[in-house]
């Protein structure tokens, strides 16, 4: 847990996630769409990626990645992520974490 | 020969069922004891148990056996199968209630003529008819009897035959589907997938989604008349509201249908051709739908322009994003199940790479169902980000534009299913 929010606490913009994950890939997609260029952990590639991934599950994340933090603070799994775009959250969050300017 | 009969009249015949007294006979056959016995249960007959209930069947088929009738005069003969109508108020009556019996049977039929004329006659004694008229009735009451009986024989013969078409047209469907389900063309059927649950999953959806497109058109109308009949804001709400609830009730059951058979969502068989064409991971495109929303719903203040417009690009980044990480998914199956083929490694070696990569492949294909939820997600947002954007009355006649859009998919398939082919 400890090193989840160490990690998320180091950019404005963080994304846990696999790199057999295509979920994954799709979030971070929609990340660099928007102009944002996010922090990437692959936990199956991170030697406390178990750990880190049972954190992340303890925080209520379902599947655990993707796995998204704004300005440290944890925002979902993929479909709250992709609810909070529809409504316009996501991009306001980002500007607020100066994530990105526009 | 009459065993046969009776058997082909117990199939030929849906909802073949004898009265209780007659079922003493048909259980006992049933459970493979002689007949005969059974039969003396019934009464004085004889020979005839089989045509007896070749009988019975019939004026079953027929739907029409003065049984009471025949019990009211008190006659003695019910058990000879003979269901004449010998009812004083009903002589003159021609419905078919009378001998009825297979062609090769004529001869016994005469003789139960006879027997039951002389039946009659008892029972006429004992209904105060005189003795003069007595054979004049007789002979008319006979040739009445054998004109029923004909027109009786030549109705069973055209629904046997009915029947025999009816099962010649089921046996071609039958290998029609199976030429088709081996090219490759998916239809969902009970017993045929390997997958029980697939094919069962996947049927059960389609009489789910009909079910919900009933109560949808019925929502719609019920929409359409407000929006017409310029109901209030309160009223209009209400229905708006229950209408973007089942919305959401066919996101739910698209999301237990994912479950049991992902692939069935995605083929789009669920949906008619034309709504086949505009498919993207298992429904429609949001962006698409908002693009033809936005002319029909002018008026609109500057900031429900603006909340419009960034709607429609937010659900293209998304539906982008999730067509990219489906790409992704397909570019990363297909290295999945295309390297090693040709491994140096031992045999053993081989099957273990090929159950790795098996292995590794259904953990893809287990994803799948991830990003038809996170479209439906998409979808169920946009409907409700734009019911936000607009006032109830915008929102009322977006609904009504959407639903009448698609209707006229659904019918443009109907007509392309329909067209004159050479």
């Amino acid at each position: 847990m400890d090193r989840v929010r160490d990690l998320a606490s180091k950019k404005a913009a963080v994304i846990f996630t696999k790199s057999s994950c295509c979920m994954c890939y799709s979030i971070k997609t929609l990340f660099y769409e928007l102009g944002a260029s996010p922090a990437i952990h692959e936990l199956d590639h991170d030697p406390s990626g178990r750990d880190m991934e049972w954190a992340l599950r303890g925080l209520g994340c379902d599947p655990s990645v993707p796995a998204v933090f704004i300005g440290g603070r944890f925002v979902g799994s993929a479909k709250d992520v992709i609810s909070l775009h529809v409504d316009g959250s996501l991009k306001q969050m980002l500007m607020d974490a100066k994530a990105i300017w526009f | 020969m009459r065993r046969k009969q009776q058997k082909e009249c117990g199939a030929l015949i849906p909802n073949f069922k004898l009265p209780t007294h007659y079922a003493v006979f048909n259980s006992a056959k049933a459970s493979g004891q002689a007949v005969s016995p059974d039969c003396n249960h019934i009464g004085t007959l004889d020979k005839t148990p089989t045509s007896f209930a070749i009988n019975r069947s019939a004026t079953q088929v027929e739907s029409r056996l003065p049984l009471e009738k025949v019990q009211q005069t008190n006659l003695v003969s019910i058990s000879s199968g003979y269901t004449e109508n010998w009812g004083e108020s009903n002589m003159a009556d021609a419905s078919p209630k009378t001998d009825i019996s297979t062609d090769a049977d004529t001869d016994e039929k005469s003789q139960r003529s006879d027997r039951g004329k002389l039946n009659a006659v008892v029972a006429s004694d004992s209904s105060d008819r005189s003795k003069g008229s007595l054979d004049q009735k007789t002979l008319r009451r006979l040739a009445q009897n054998r004109e029923a009986a004909r027109k009786s024989r030549l109705r069973k013969k055209a629904y046997v035959q009915q029947l025999e078409s009816s099962r010649l047209k089921l046996t071609q469907l039958e290998q029609e589907l199976q030429r088709a389900r081996q090219q490759g063309i998916f239809i969902s059927s009970a017993g045929d997938q390997s997958h029980a649950m697939g094919g069962n999953g996947a049927m059960a959806f389609d009489v789910e989604y009909a079910r919900w497109l009933e109560e949808q058109n019925r929502l719609i109308n019920e929409l359409r008349t407000g929006v017409n009949s310029h109901a209030g804001d309160a009223e209009l709400r209400i229905i708006v509201d229950s209408v973007l609830v089942h919305y959401d009730e066919i996101f739910r059951l698209k999301s237990n249908a994912a479950k049991a058979d992902v692939f069935h969502l995605l083929s789009g068989m669920w949906k008619t051709p034309a709504e086949r064409c505009f498919l993207w991971l298992g429904g429609f495109r949001s962006s698409e739908l908002l693009k033809l929303l936005v002319s029909q719903l002018e008026p609109l203040t500057e900031q429900q322009l603006v909340g419009i417009s960034n709607l429609q690009q937010s659900s293209q980044q998304a539906e982008d994003a999730l067509s990219q990480g489906m790409e992704a998914l397909q570019q990363s199956l297909s290295e999945t199940l295309s390297t090693g083929s040709l491994g140096s490694s031992g045999s053993s070696g081989n099957v273990a790479n090929y159950m790795g990569q098996m292995a590794m492949a259904m953990g893809k294909l287990g994803t799948l169902e991830g990003f038809i939820r996170q479209a439906d997600n998409l979808r169920q947002q946009t409907l409700q980000q734009m019911h936000r954007i607009l006032t109830t009355r915008q929102s009322a006649r977006a609904l009504l534009a959407i639903h009448d859009y698609f209707s006229r998919l659904r019918a443009l398939s109907s007509l392309w299913l329909a067209r004159p082919r050479e």
